[in-house]
């Protein structure tokens, strides 16, 4: 951890409410330390901005070691920043060089409306959640944990698809804003598991018929979304989704 | 102020049967007439609130994130214990209690941690139908993995991400209740207050942190599941959010605080790196099944690591305890980190920092194997410290995790004030004074899933079951005293006057309560802190200067309000630790310790939870004991030799 330091200029994207209109606002940053993580630079900013008498930047973060899904912006049009499967809040400043511009705007797409400067909505992802995510089980006394036997590649497939963190940047990347990778991601950890199948008809329709609802649009392969994942899930699970989604489709029982 | 733990006569493994069994019940037909406040979707939360939601209660559930998916239970790596003995290395409820009593360095209530080692087999089965997908053996069965403070391999895990596969499956169990309309969910909701009416909880008043109104919402009872206040140290490995502004003002309504000293210290967290650094990362324990904890023998070494020979190394954990090694409890890797840095062997720019070393790991298992285990971990640390665990070790450092304290409970998880619970890292009850690994998603599920669904019905049976309304002018008085608060904090802003950010006054704290009542504390140093919190707290509420306005969403004003109550309980926490003139578990006081420089508990005199009653502003606040007696477990001097 040798630490130095650069200069920068952000151009950040600066909204206060839904409706109202946006612009870039642009300020020249000093002496960032190259150890801090990207989030940390804007809290520098913020702290700057608050002691000049303005307003900070507002910005969803939270746990702040990627694993929350609340972090998330588009910086030089990537979101999350040019760093492969990283969370914005695990960008580290060591990636910039000093005098570099840095743009940054919130997580755009139809069912994400902005709430303020970075801030974005994304409660419709909740909603596909429970219009199907789950696996009907109520809190009781379910049989003994090893009666179901999972083979242990089963259970890693399934790992890698349950790992999305929710963070919404699958719909901000796809020129589409479909976020069929975090549908996908969902439907495939449970269609891979014994315990999703009895469901797995129902869940595929539903989730996606509430997604189409929140105005998101479809997958039209563009595999943006796998590029930017923070978890790295691939659009395989896409395909397991469209797979889970046409056998529901004819074989479903009203 | 009463304390009636409320803990059922006979037999330890008989008491949660006769508490379920002498609990009144309320018929199917009249839950539905019920509602209830739920605040927190973490794991103790969002089980709670699915749990109820499907028994027919109406549940309101409150989490200040955008989603109820992000609470912090999220961030937890390594795993979660129970007793299933799967690997038929000789475990036993019994002795999954007694290694928590034990770790707990007996300051547990033996009832408590024996319901929870109970019940903890059922969660394993419960996650497992959900359909969270645990680490499995080549075979298809469950995998587990050892941990600190035990000698047998009980802990199930999801590879690093243990709490949130947990998580996200006590969330989707929660998303379908929502789906049903049992649960509604108040999404960016922070609690600002409690509502009592005539000594009972009623409801809440909460800010809506995007329009920034406070409105007020009633219920027959309500719930925290707030989490821990470890950001009263500024940094920690907490969540930004994670605050104690829930409890706090609970506490200021009536609600008992139990232990608010009892602070874990994690061992194996990423050092320090600079004044701007907002948050500490962990790193899971379970590296330390694999990884050996070493400092260079020689003081001030500055050699790089990989240049200094096997000989010149100290692996000081195996040496002082060759029988749990690298896997001793945290309490005690902790204090011989500090010991080896206050030592001068400290490595790295700062010398806070011991090295985490997985040379002999990968030479015995094969890198592969290594990284199946922990290569998400390794990751994570290659992010932020540039520096690759494969190739060099690990340099870490402690850091405050985990709060062990908090509002005191009874057996039924009620606490002083009727009507309100306590769940989760929210209350005190089951972890002493140090936590064992692996433990706080156990305890947050078994208080959601299995523990408050049976108890709060033996509540609400006696509450009639009539519509329940905010008209009480409690509500509106509440509301208006958190209103007050808000212009309070924002009389500066625009006012040209040259005050400090939220942040300064944050750190300022953090910065007392860290050097003073951190990993070792002793009389002057407390006495010193008491003394300058509440400096920091005068200076704060005349200089503070937060941007923007109370009506809309303002994140500066957010913090403000935490911090505000952070100022007020970091001094409860420092009065607590003052009055507990013995080490126990996290708490250390360097006036009582073993000629081995262990922590030397004093049970004549401090065999209690300390809970503390509010008393008013200005007033000290009163201290009350629940004396703890063992039964079952025959308080020793905790070894680990």
């Amino acid at each position: 951890m040798s630490s130095k330091t650069i200069n920068i200029i952000v151009k950040i994207w600066r909204q206060n409410g839904p409706l109202a209109k946006g612009a870039f606002e642009e300020h020249a940053l000093k002496d960032i330390s190259t150890d801090s993580s990207f989030l940390e630079m804007i809290d520098v900013l913020n702290e700057w901005l608050t002691i000049k008498g303005l307003e900070p930047i507002a910005f969803d973060h939270d746990c702040r070691e990627g694993i929350c899904g609340m972090c998330g912006a588009v910086v030089n049009g990537t979101a999350h920043g040019p760093d492969k499967e990283t969370t914005l809040c695990q960008l580290h400043m060591r990636r910039f060089k000093n005098g570099d511009t840095i743009v940054i705007e919130p997580f755009r797409s139809q069912g994400f409306p902005i709430v303020k400067d970075l801030i974005v909505d994304r409660s419709a992802l909740d909603r596909i959640i429970a219009a199907g995510g789950f696996v009907s089980v109520n809190t009781g006394s379910p049989q003994d944990g090893n009666t179901i036997l999972i083979p242990q590649h089963v259970a890693e497939q399934a790992m890698d698809a349950a790992a999305c963190i929710g963070c919404g940047a699958c719909a901000a990347a796809c020129p589409n804003g479909t976020p069929m990778l975090f549908l996908g991601a969902k439907v495939s950890q449970l269609a891979l598991l014994p315990q999703g199948q009895l469901e797995a008809k129902k869940r595929a329709i539903n989730m996606v018929l509430q997604m189409d609802k929140e105005g998101f649009g479809n997958c039209g392969n563009e595999r943006e979304c796998e590029n930017v994942c923070p978890k790295g899930i691939t659009i395989r699970n896409i395909a397991r989704l469209n797979r889970e989604f046409l056998k529901a489709s004819f074989t479903i029982d009203h | 102020m009463q304390l009636d733990a409320k803990i059922p006569e006979g037999p330890i493994a008989e008491k949660w049967d006769k508490c379920r069994f002498s609990n009144k019940l309320v018929n199917p037909a009249n839950k539905r007439k019920y509602e209830v406040i739920i605040v927190g979707t973490g794991l103790a939360g969002a089980s709670a609130a699915a749990t109820l939601g499907e028994l027919g209660y109406n549940v309101k559930s409150f989490c200040i994130q955008d989603s109820p998916r992000r609470a912090h239970s999220i961030a937890a790596q390594g795993g979660i214990n129970a007793a299933k003995n799967y690997q038929g290395d000789g475990d036993s409820i019994f002795r999954l209690f007694y290694d928590t009593v034990k770790g707990g360095d007996f300051r547990a209530r033996e009832a408590n941690v024996y319901r929870l080692a109970q019940v903890a087999n059922n969660i394993i089965d419960q996650c497992v139908a959900q359909g969270v997908p645990f680490a499995r053996e080549y075979g298809g069965t469950l995998a587990n993995r050892s941990f600190g403070g035990a000698q047998v391999s009980r802990t199930f895990y999801a590879r690093g991400q243990t709490g949130q596969q947990l998580l996200l499956g006590a969330y989707s169990a929660m998303m379908r209740q929502v789906s049903t309309g049992k649960v509604k969910m108040y999404t960016r909701r922070e609690m600002m207050d409690l509502v009592v009416v005539d000594g009972v909880a009623k409801g809440i008043i909460v800010r809506n942190l995007v329009t920034g109104e406070i409105e007020k919402y009633s219920a027959h009872a309500v719930v925290l599941a707030t989490g821990g206040y470890g950001n009263v140290y500024f940094l920690s490995t907490n969540a930004m959010a994670s605050n104690v502004t829930a409890a706090w003002r609970s506490y200021k309504r009536g609600a008992g605080f139990a232990n608010p000293c009892y602070v874990q210290i994690h061992p194996t967290c990423i050092p320090v790196h600079g004044e701007f650094q907002s948050k500490l990362t962990l790193m899971s324990e379970s590296l330390r099944n694999d990884g050996r904890v070493w400092v260079p023998k020689a003081k001030g070494d500055k050699r790089h690591a990989n240049d200094i020979p096997e000989s010149e190394r100290d692996y000081y954990l195996e040496r002082k305890y060759p029988s749990f090694g690298n896997l001793v409890p945290r309490d005690v890797a902790s204090r011989n980190a500090k010991q080896a840095c206050d030592e001068g062997n400290g490595i790295g720019e700062t010398g806070l920092g011991v090295y985490l070393d997985f040379a002999d790991a990968i030479k015995r298992d094969g890198l592969d194997v290594v990284m199946r285990k922990y290569g998400n971990l390794f990751h994570m640390y290659q992010k932020i410290t540039d520096s690759d665990p494969t190739k060099e070790p690990m340099q870490i450092y402690p850091a405050i995790h985990y709060t062990m304290g908090g509002l005191w409970v009874d057996y039924h998880l009620m606490t002083t004030v009727p009507g309100l619970y306590a769940t989760g890292e929210c209350n005190f009850s089951d972890h002493g004074a140090n936590r064992l690994g692996a433990s706080a998603l156990m305890q947050g599920l078994a208080d959601g899933y299995f523990v408050l669904p049976y108890t709060i019905g033996n509540y609400l049976a006696t509450v009639p079951p009539v519509p329940t309304s905010t008209n009480d002018p409690a509500f509106e008085a509440a509301a208006n005293e958190v209103k007050e608060q808000v212009n309070k904090l924002m009389k500066n802003t625009k006012s040209g006057k040259g005050g400090q950010t939220v942040d300064h006054y944050h750190k300022e704290l953090g910065k007392i309560m860290w050097d003073y009542c951190g990993m070792a504390r002793k009389k002057e140093g407390l006495e010193y802190a008491l003394k300058r919190i509440p400096e920091i707290r005068a200076e704060f509420w005349e200089n503070v200067v937060v941007p923007g306005s109370g009506q809309e969403l303002n994140q500066s004003l957010e913090r403000a309000g935490r911090v505000a109550d952070f100022l007020e309980f970091g001094e409860l926490l420092v009065r607590d630790a003052l009055n507990r003139e013995e080490s126990c578990g996290g708490h250390f006081r360097e006036e009582s310790q073993t000629e081995e420089n262990e922590a030397k508990r004093d049970d004549a005199n401090f065999s209690y939870v300390a809970v503390w009653e509010y008393k008013g502003q200005g007033t000290a606040p009163e201290l009350h004991k629940e004396p703890l007696t063992f039964e079952y477990v025959i308080p020793s001097q905790r070894s680990y030799k």
